[in-house]
């Protein structure tokens, strides 16, 4: 483990095309260890494909993705996410058809369920230990979403990507996420998020980088993103007082 | 003993188990429940039939993939019985090293194709397993001096395994003590074995990668599972479980030929009982081959008996004509998969969670 607050992720120049279309057109993104940093931007901004791009999921057509000093912008996604990043994607993947168990052992690849980490998530996640034997499609949303991320952090992972995970859920469980990301934070553990809520977004996040197409367009601490209300709705055409909720 | 044996994946609900504890309990004594050359016949190939659909099922119901050479290497593992058997004469070595070299041949063959395809898209994989298996089909027909060309194979078994054979001059339960029951028996419990490999490979942690892949690969991938691995393993299992159920049937025939082993009509067979049973349930396979090949021998022989109890009503008993069998068949299968369109099994096992 390095020193908090040196760069654990950098992109430089990242490039990314989908099919025909450009869509990230030179990302310059550095992520601070141990810290929690807040991917922002309208729709379409190219949030989600930075995210897949870091994850090998789309390759980078030009420029330099590097993990812990090592560039891994031409690795297939299973050598990177064995490296120690995982990913909750937005749509959170999860094994429909598999129980809740299974889901967790499967994601537990390298040493199988720690029973330790388990108490853990259950402390965070009080629902998995209930729907523990249920298949996982038959969950509530905010429930797959509560598994998807447990799924994340059933192995210790350096970094994890965290791709719009409040998105549909309702206020009451968007808190409860929003303590468990915090309990999480606690942890040591090094963030990239991507939200539009940015109310959850002020509360959680350390450092914050805004995208508009394809590009980074602003970055600094969420504190003075959140102070600064002029700014704010400069980058992300919010109205004053922070956003809805 | 009974729970570790199913890798604790038994089939479901009491009314499920019931029919599959039936089923098989009907195949296991067949030869004494149903004598009779044609009964004890449609049992063998029942048996066959499930191992043929199981292996298929691993593809298609648990790891998504569509293959269309699946009765390729069911026929590469019958033709290695059949050409060992007829260039070197009866014999158990010709049937070993028969069975043996079909089954590497398809494990081979197998790898190579899951090599060269999966890495692509699914859809690529069924365009080239399709192209493989007719090219293969083509070949068989070409070589006949070596394969019998479209006339297909006849020969000899060791004799143990031949209706000649008795094994003990009294008759049990007025069956014969023959090579016909040893046989019948040789491949019901080889079936029984087999099925229960696979069951065990589909509940093992392998077995939940690759439904983790059929799910959703990015995210298997994102979890860091080499998909590609994983796919091509369960490929070539597949096929070596197809060709040990070639193998099973050459034993049973006695003989083998393009049309009992490699046509496409059976590899769609084949894929109507997985979907009937219900695909990624291994005993979906159990219940789709016993009744697919059930109707296919028997409808028939219930046709006709309803057509001539019907024989007073003009048009119903035009329409119940044994000639009919096929169109009756097709209703059966846009029934079943009207009504239950995860597979009979899926539809139990849907309604207990």
């Amino acid at each position: 483990m390095g020193e908090t607050g040196e760069t654990l992720l950098s992109l430089s120049g990242v490039h990314t095309h989908i099919g025909q279309y450009h869509i990230l057109h030179g990302v310059d993104l550095e992520v601070p260890r141990g810290q929690l940093t807040m991917l922002l931007g309208r729709n379409g901004a190219g949030k989600t494909t930075t995210m897949r791009t870091i994850m090998g999921l789309w390759q980078a057509r030009q420029g330099a993705v590097r993990f812990a000093g090592e560039d891994i912008a031409r690795l297939a996604t299973p050598d990177i996410a064995r490296r120690g990043i995982a990913y909750v994607p937005e749509n959170m993947g999860i094994f429909g058809t598999l129980t809740v168990e299974e889901n967790m052992v499967l994601a537990a690849r390298r040493s199988g369920l720690n029973a330790e980490r388990l108490d853990w998530i259950y402390s965070l996640f009080p629902a998995m230990r209930k729907f523990w034997r249920w298949p996982a499609g038959q969950l509530s949303g905010g429930q797959k979403q509560m598994l998807a991320i447990s799924r994340a952090i059933i192995e210790p992972a350096e970094l994890l990507l965290v791709d719009e995970p409040t998105k549909g859920l309702a206020p009451t469980i968007i808190d409860a996420l929003a303590e468990a990301i915090m309990a999480l934070k606690q942890t040591g553990v090094t963030i990239l998020m991507v939200e539009q809520n940015f109310a959850l977004a002020r509360r959680v996040g350390d450092t914050v980088a805004v995208m508009d197409d394809g590009k980074i367009i602003h970055t600094g601490t969420m504190a003075e993103l959140g102070a600064d209300t002029a700014l704010q709705g400069r980058l992300l055409g919010l109205d004053i007082g922070g956003g809805t909720a | 003993m009974i729970k570790s044996l199913l890798s604790g994946d038994a089939p479901g609900k009491p009314l499920l188990a019931l029919i599959v504890c039936a089923v098989v309990i009907c195949l296991a004594l067949a030869p004494f429940l149903f004598p009779g050359t044609r009964s004890v016949d449609t049992a063998a190939r029942i048996c066959i039939i499930i191992v043929l659909v199981a292996s298929y099922d691993l593809l298609l119901g648990y790891t998504g993939i569509v293959s269309f050479a699946h009765t390729m290497f069911f026929g590469i593992g019958a033709y290695g019985v059949a050409i060992a058997s007829s260039s070197m004469g009866p014999g158990w070595d010709a049937l070993a090293l028969g069975g043996a070299g079909g089954v590497l041949v398809a494990a081979a063959l197998a790898f190579v194709i899951a090599l060269a395809s999966l890495r692509v898209r699914a859809i690529f994989f069924a365009m080239i397993t399709l192209a493989v298996a007719s090219a293969f089909g083509v070949l068989v027909s070409q070589l006949y001096t070596i394969t019998g060309g479209e006339d297909g194979l006849t020969y000899r078994l060791p004799q143990m395994l031949t209706p000649a054979f008795e094994f003990a001059d009294f008759r049990l339960f007025g069956v014969r003590l023959d090579g016909r029951l040893l046989s019948y028996y040789l491949i019901f419990f080889s079936a029984v074995a087999l099925f229960l490999v696979l069951l065990r490979l589909v509940n093992s942690p392998f077995g939940r990668v690759l439904q983790a892949i059929r799910e959703n690969d990015f995210r298997a991938e994102a979890l860091g599972y080499k998909t590609v691995h994983y796919r091509i393993v369960a490929s070539v299992v597949s096929a070596v479980v197809a060709a040990l159920a070639g193998v099973l049937l050459a034993i049973w025939l006695r003989y083998t030929g393009p049309d009992t082993t490699l046509s496409l009509d059976l590899m769609i067979d084949i894929l109507v009982m997985v979907v009937i049973g219900g695909m990624g349930t291994m005993w979906g396979s159990v219940l789709g081959a016993t009744i697919f090949v059930m109707a296919k021998n028997y409808l028939r022989e219930v046709m006709g008996a309803a057509s001539a109890l019907t024989s007073d009503l003009p048009l119903v008993t035009d329409i119940l004509h044994p000639d009919r069998w096929l169109f009756w068949l097709g209703l059966l299968f846009i029934l079943s998969v009207y009504f239950f369109p995860t597979g009979i099994v899926g539809k139990f096992r849907r309604s207990t969670q």
